[in-house]
């Protein structure tokens, strides 16, 4: 019980994919601006991560070793066409403004990490809980950084306005550079600061 | 008709830099950034691949995957619309292409292979050039102007890659806060580079 508690919590903040794996910002940071928007992302590469791991590591004695990538990427590109066919069809408007960022989650380094690491080695069950932890440790840096900036550089939470905008007979004035792409490479940068003062083992060594 | 051409490859290069502002190629951005020499070799890689799968895949695209792009084969396969399968294809096509540069490159040119080598696999699986694909499909670029666009977002990748290289290997020197060693400065550092690249916007010939 300890081993599969592990599997789910440890990426979250011990061993987190973006912080400390470096997998996966590539599609990551362009979806932060808004909260809906991260959350949708979030909640596909949930998805595809726990799906890819179970089938991966279900495979996983059959698949020759030579050609397990181009296997693994068949299996990922065909869990992202569902996926993103299922948001086409029921969140039709969020789907457009994440345009390519979808179909990048095919080559999201995470989800590859994962199949490789983890999940060509283990059970399915036990992968299938360490796709759902590592998907959620990713989903959790999003969520922060797309809260920072959307409150930040729009005043609002999930389209809520929580800081009355100035122009619209508030006091806040927005922060600009929070919805233009530094400052989401700014905000990770300190949140990793963050995360490595709290836990020091993680600290690079020279 | 150049001047299009032209202005297309500036943008892909600057102003929509493909790290830069599109966060794609991240990871192997981060990565591969610690020496110049390095970063150079990968650079070149991704703008090799770029310029080969962007063109092929936009082939692909247009005359199988689109809504009636098969018509050319059969009357009655006009009705067919394919394009779901895209990811799939394109994914397909750039695992391939990589595999097919790399044997190329081994059987004519062995020193290009021995310098772009351990690079090459590693670029099948890089945002950066199934993201260039993926605009070119929603852009609705033709042949010829996909062949520019791979053109210019390879050349600004391995750009901002070098650019970054250089930083980091001074870096070595400094002194940063414990906890921002590393990736954390890294993180920083592309984010001023980033903005720096703002400048560029609205930049057009």
């Amino acid at each position: 019980m300890a081993k599969t508690r592990d599997a789910l919590i440890d990426p979250l903040f011990n061993n987190n994919p973006i912080a400390l794996q470096v997998l996966g910002i590539c599609s990551a940071l362009a979806v932060t601006t808004r909260m809906d928007t991260a959350l949708v992302m979030s909640a596909a590469v949930v998805v595809v991560t726990m799906c890819s791991n179970f089938f991966v590591s279900a495979l996983r004695n059959q698949i020759p070793t030579n050609i397990r990538i181009i296997v693994q990427l068949t299996i990922i590109a065909s869990l992202v066409i569902v996926v993103d066919q299922v948001l086409k069809a029921y969140l039709f408007e969020l789907s457009k403004q994440l345009t390519v960022f979808v179909g990048l989650i095919i080559t999201n380094c995470i989800i590859m990490g994962r199949a490789e690491a983890y999940a060509m080695q283990n059970p399915p069950g036990m992968s299938l809980i360490d796709g759902l932890g590592n998907g959620l440790g990713y989903g959790a840096i999003l969520m922060i950084t797309a809260f920072v900036r959307e409150l930040l550089g729009s005043g609002t939470v999930f389209g809520t306005t929580v800081l009355p905008l100035a122009s619209e007979a508030g006091w806040y004035t927005p922060n600009g550079l929070m919805v233009l792409s530094p400052a989401a490479f700014f905000i990770i940068g300190l949140l990793i600061w963050a995360l490595r003062s709290w836990k020091r083992d993680q600290v690079e060594s020279e | 008709m150049l001047e299009h051409y032209l202005s297309l490859a500036v943008k892909a290069m600057f102003v929509e830099n493909m790290a830069l502002a599109f966060f794609l190629g991240m990871c192997s951005f981060l990565a591969v950034s610690r020496q110049v020499k390095t970063a150079v070799g990968l650079g070149g890689a991704v703008i090799f691949v770029l310029m080969i799968t962007v063109p092929m895949n936009n082939l692909i695209y247009a005359h199988l995957l689109s809504p009636g792009a098969m018509a050319w084969l059969h009357p009655s396969l006009a009705a067919y619309d394919l394009s779901f399968l895209g990811f799939l294809s394109y994914i397909g096509t750039i695992a391939a292409m990589v595999q097919i540069v790399e044997m190329v490159l081994d059987r004519f040119a062995p020193p290009l292979h021995a310098a772009l080598g351990i690079f090459l696999p590693l670029i099948a699986v890089n945002c950066a050039i199934l993201g260039a694909s993926l605009f070119m499909v929603e852009r609705s670029y033709t042949l010829a102007e996909s062949a520019v666009f791979g053109l210019g977002s390879g050349v600004g990748w391995a750009l901002a890659v070098i650019a970054l290289a250089g930083i980091r290997e001074r870096l070595r020197y400094s002194n940063p806060p414990e906890g921002l060693r590393g990736l954390g400065l890294t993180f920083m550092l592309v984010g001023l580079m980033a903005l720096g690249f703002m400048a560029f916007a609205g930049v057009q010939l």
